[in-house]
Order: structure tokens, then sequence, then C-alpha cells
């Protein structure tokens, strides 16, 4: 479980302190899906990389099963199992597919390992694992490489920062497929998910709605749905291509 | 029969992946003596009269074949300037790997300068893999200055692979190409300077027929206090393409001199040159960092894979 307390961060524009999330409390339970939505700059990729550890918070706690994590690093919070699929997934000259899978499993991986991760997001692993992962590769490519990652580190909690960010069509009907494969076998893990998307909303648990770095909703697809539909977020998959 | 010590065996490891004797021709050269020599029914290697260096000739049309001819130095204070020749018959296929591994305990600079010259028949296919490796604690420095130069006949091809990782302090690396019609050259040059090395390293490649190609592609990481200089001019004086590419980190207090340029003398010549400098993207480093490699992990991987 993770329970997010209290949470305050801010960045430092034209010599003045901005406040981008707001004494903000969250609780995520073990086996849930949570999308946290909210229109352009409302904190929620802040969100996403204070959990991660990537910023840092003025002020408040992070629990991950009880025990503070404020003050881990990327690493140790990594290694207490979490993760973290970037919107614009890093790319690397030299590094191939497959390094990556075997660094994110933390182990030696067979190559079948790696394949069926890879064949999980929908690419054929045949193609791909010997692939660098730098600019020949396509952003939804990228994007469903990133996605194994995660399956290959199978931790207890998997953050995802606007997956849909940058992909496709094509790609998009997999992504959603990814989640909804994902969804069935959360077992007691928990996935947060940063999106604008309706059709990922429509498959969480749990909807979390952030405006001015504060919560201003939280409940069941069924409940808070119908008060975002027409508002800025959430956007259809045809209004997101425009 | 080849007599290598321990730390000679360990220097052959590091520079040609060897851990026994090679199949094929070969000619080992530790602490300036003749340690092993083999030849083949194709491929006949010979010392040159004055003692300089070697010969090594490959018969026309030999397939599949290759050659090692490692140097090692483990004795201090050695100094010497070795001049092998490649005589590459036409449309053969081979492997050649030379390499020389440097191990200095001592207080004397020691000293190899390879000059290596390749004539490569017609049609023939040829990869070159050169490695330098520097070891010991000695206060004598290691130095390196190779020299290689290429002259490659019609439709010929040659791909030369040319790394140097660790321990060198001096290296001074100069390479001449001169490429008929139809001639082939690929360069992958890999490079790491730590301390306070320095490595210079000049290309000058000549694509003097039309439909000569040549790629020369350099990846380089310099570390600590250390400095290098990658120079390459490519020179179109027919109708050819020509690219030439240095890409490289810089790190602590690294210095990097990067001049890649072009000549061309024809009008139908192509050539494209491309460099960047940079350190290592911080985004790089969180990404291998979530995925619970500490920062100093993540960067050993992302400098591996840059130099592989």
């Amino acid at each position: 479980m993770l329970a997010i307390q209290n949470l305050s961060f801010a960045v430092s524009e034209a010599e003045r302190e901005k406040e981008i999330i707001h004494d903000l409390s969250l609780t995520i339970e073990d086996g849930k899906f949570v999308v946290i939505t909210g229109p352009n700059g409302s904190g929620k990729s802040t969100l996403a990389r204070l959990i991660m550890g990537i910023e840092k918070p003025l002020s408040g706690q992070i629990l991950l099963d009880g025990e503070d994590i404020t003050a881990l690093d990327i690493t140790e919070r990594a290694k207490k199992g979490i993760s973290f699929a970037f919107q614009q997934p890093v790319r690397f000259k030299g590094i191939r597919v497959q390094d990556l899978l075997r660094l994110a499993a933390g182990r030696n991986l067979t190559v079948s390992a790696a394949c069926t991760y890879l064949s999980e997001v929908g690419l054929c692993a045949r193609d791909y694992i010997d692939r660098e992962i730098n600019s020949s590769l396509s952003g939804g490519e990228l994007k469903r490489i990133e996605i194994a990652t995660l399956l290959a580190r199978q931790t207890r909690l998997s953050v995802f920062d606007e997956p849909e960010a940058g992909i496709d069509l094509w790609s998009f009907q997999n992504l959603i497929r990814i989640f909804e494969n994902m969804r069935r076998e959360i077992k007691d893990s928990s996935i947060v998910i940063i999106s604008h998307q309706e059709r990922i909303l429509r498959i969480a648990d749990e909807i979390v709605v952030l405006s001015g770095g504060s919560i201003t909703m939280r409940g069941r697809p069924d409940e808070i749905l119908p008060a975002l539909i027409g508002k800025s977020a959430p956007v259809s998959v045809c209004e997101m291509l425009q | 029969m080849v007599k290598l010590d321990a730390i000679q065996k360990r220097l052959i490891s590091e520079i040609a992946d060897l851990h026994s004797v090679p199949a094929g021709a070969y000619n080992f050269r530790a602490n300036s003596k003749l340690a092993g020599r083999n030849t083949t029914a194709n491929i006949d290697i010979v010392s040159k009269e004055n003692g300089s260096g070697i010969d090594i000739h490959i018969k026309p049309g030999t397939k599949n074949e290759s050659v090692h001819i490692p140097v090692v130095i483990s004795e201090s204070g050695i100094k010497e300037t070795v001049y092998n020749d490649f005589y590459i018959g036409e449309d053969c296929d081979v492997v050649i790997v030379a390499g020389c591994g440097i191990d200095n305990c001592g207080g004397h600079d020691s000293e190899h300068d390879g000059v290596h010259r390749f004539f490569v028949g017609r049609g023939a296919k040829v990869k070159y893999v050169e490695k330098h490796y520097g070891s010991g604690d000695g206060t004598g420095k290691r130095i390196l200055n190779p020299v290689t130069e290429c002259y490659m006949d019609e439709d010929s091809s040659m791909e030369m692979e040319m790394e140097q990782i660790k321990g060198v302090d001096s290296t001074e690396r100069t390479t001449l190409a001169e490429l008929k019609a139809g001639a082939k050259l690929i360069v992958k040059e890999r490079l790491m300077t730590h301390g306070v090395q320095n490595a210079v390293s000049s290309y000058q490649v000549n694509l003097n027929g039309a439909g000569a190609t040549a790629d020369v592609v350099s990846r380089s990481v310099a570390r600590d206090d250390s400095t290098q200089t990658f120079n390459a001019r490519i020179t179109g004086n027919a109708p050819c393409s020509g690219h030439t590419e240095c890409d490289s980190i810089i790190m602590d207090r690294g210095h990097i001199l990067a001049i890649p340029s072009l000549e061309a003398n024809d009008v139908d010549a192509m050539l494209v040159h491309e460099a960047a400098i940079g350190k290592i993207a911080g985004d790089q480093l969180i990404k291998l960092m979530t995925l619970g490699l500490t920062e100093a992990e993540a960067e050993e991987q992302i400098i591996n894979g840059f130099l592989r």
C-alpha cells in the first residue's frame, strides 16, 4: 500500500516559489488500478515523479507498506518495489532492448524470457531483441519497450506517466489491451497511471482528479466520468490525435 | 611454439581475446622478440631482412582464414617501431587481428609504434581488428603510436575496428586510406581515456575512384583530466560518398577537440560529417536508477553501451 501524506512541492519561477502540489494526501491500496487525471499543469506528472523519488517534496511523507520512504533516493525506492514508466522514454546509444530488459529484471534474463515480455506488449521479439534503444525506434515502439521493462521488473507498485502521449492510433489500441491484461493479473501489486485518456479511465478501479495541485474528486469511473465528460480531461482518442 | 609468461598471456587475452594459440596463421611478438609464428598454405609470414618487421602475404582467393599478430611488452623501458606490411591477394576474405598490450611496472616509458600497411587486392574483403591495452602500476608511461595505411584496389572492402579502452597513457594514431573505384572502407573507432591520458586520432581518407565509399565513425569517452583530439578528413576526388562521425561523452574535467573535415574535388562527391560532444544525459541516469541501479552503475552501463 502506498500512502501519501500532506505532500507539497514547489518550483522557483522568476524568483518566486510556485506551488505545484499542495498538501496532497492519497492512499493507493494493494490490488488497485488507479488513474490520476486532470488538466495540464494540475501536477499529475509531478506527483508521479515524487512517488518515484525523481523530485523531492518540500514537506509531507510517502509511505510504502507503512515504511517512510520520503528520504530514499530513486535507486532505493526502485529496490523497495516501485517502478516508473516515463512519459517520454529515454534513448540510449549502444544499449539494446535485451540489455534494458536484463537490467530491469535485475538478473540474467534468457532470450526466451525477454521475448515473452516483448510479446506481451505486441512486439515481435525476434525483430526487437537486438535493436539499440536509439532514434531508429519510433515513439510507439519506445513506449511499448518502456512498458516491457516494467513487466520484467514485476514490482509492487508500477507508475505510468501518460503512457498514451506521443503514440499512434494503432499503438494506442495495443496499449489499452496491455493495460487490460495488467488489470486482470494485478494480484497484490498496484498500478498508478497518469492519463487523460477516457478508455484508460474506464478500466480504473478508482479515478483521482487533480486540479491546481490538489485532489478535487475521487471515486469509481461511473461516479467520476459523467462529471468529466466535456471537460478538458478526459479526451477521446480522436480528440487526442487531432 | 609460443612461449609467454602469465602477464604476457593476460595481455594477449585483453587485446586479442585469445586464451590459447589461435587456429591459422599467427606471429607473436613479446618484448621485441619473436615468440611464436605459424604459417599456412595460403598465408605466409616472413621477417623483413633488416629486422624491422614482418611481411604477410595472403594468396589470392584465400577465404575464411585469419591472421593474428599480437604484440606484448611486459618489460619497462622498451621503445620500438615495427613495420608490418600486409599483401592481400585478389578476392580474399580474411580476418586480421592485431593489437598491443603493454604492462609497465617500472619507472621507464614503454613505447610500441606499429606501422601497418595494407595492400588490398581487387575484390578482396578484409576485417581488421586492433585493440590496445595498458596495465601496470609503474611510473613509466605506456605509449602507443600506431600508423595504419590502406591502399585499396578496385571493389575491395575493408572493415576496421580499433579499440583502446584502458591503460594507454599516450597515443597518437594516424590512419591513411587510398581507395580506388568501388572500394569500400568502414572504420569503427572506440576510445576511452582516463587519468591524465592524451589521445590523438587523425584520419585522411582519399576517395579516388568512382563509387568509392568510406564511413569513419568514432565514439569516445574522456574521463578525469584526459584529453582527446579527433581529426578526420575525407577527400572526394571522384563521384563517391563519404561519411565521418565523431560522438563523444565528456566527463569530469576531460577535454575533447573534434575536427571532422571534408574536401571535395569532384562535383559528384557526396560527403557528410557529424560531430557531437556532451555529458551523459540526466534522464538516462534516472531511467537506469528507476530500474534499481546506483548512479555509478548506471553510468557504467551507459558508457559500456556507448562504446560497444
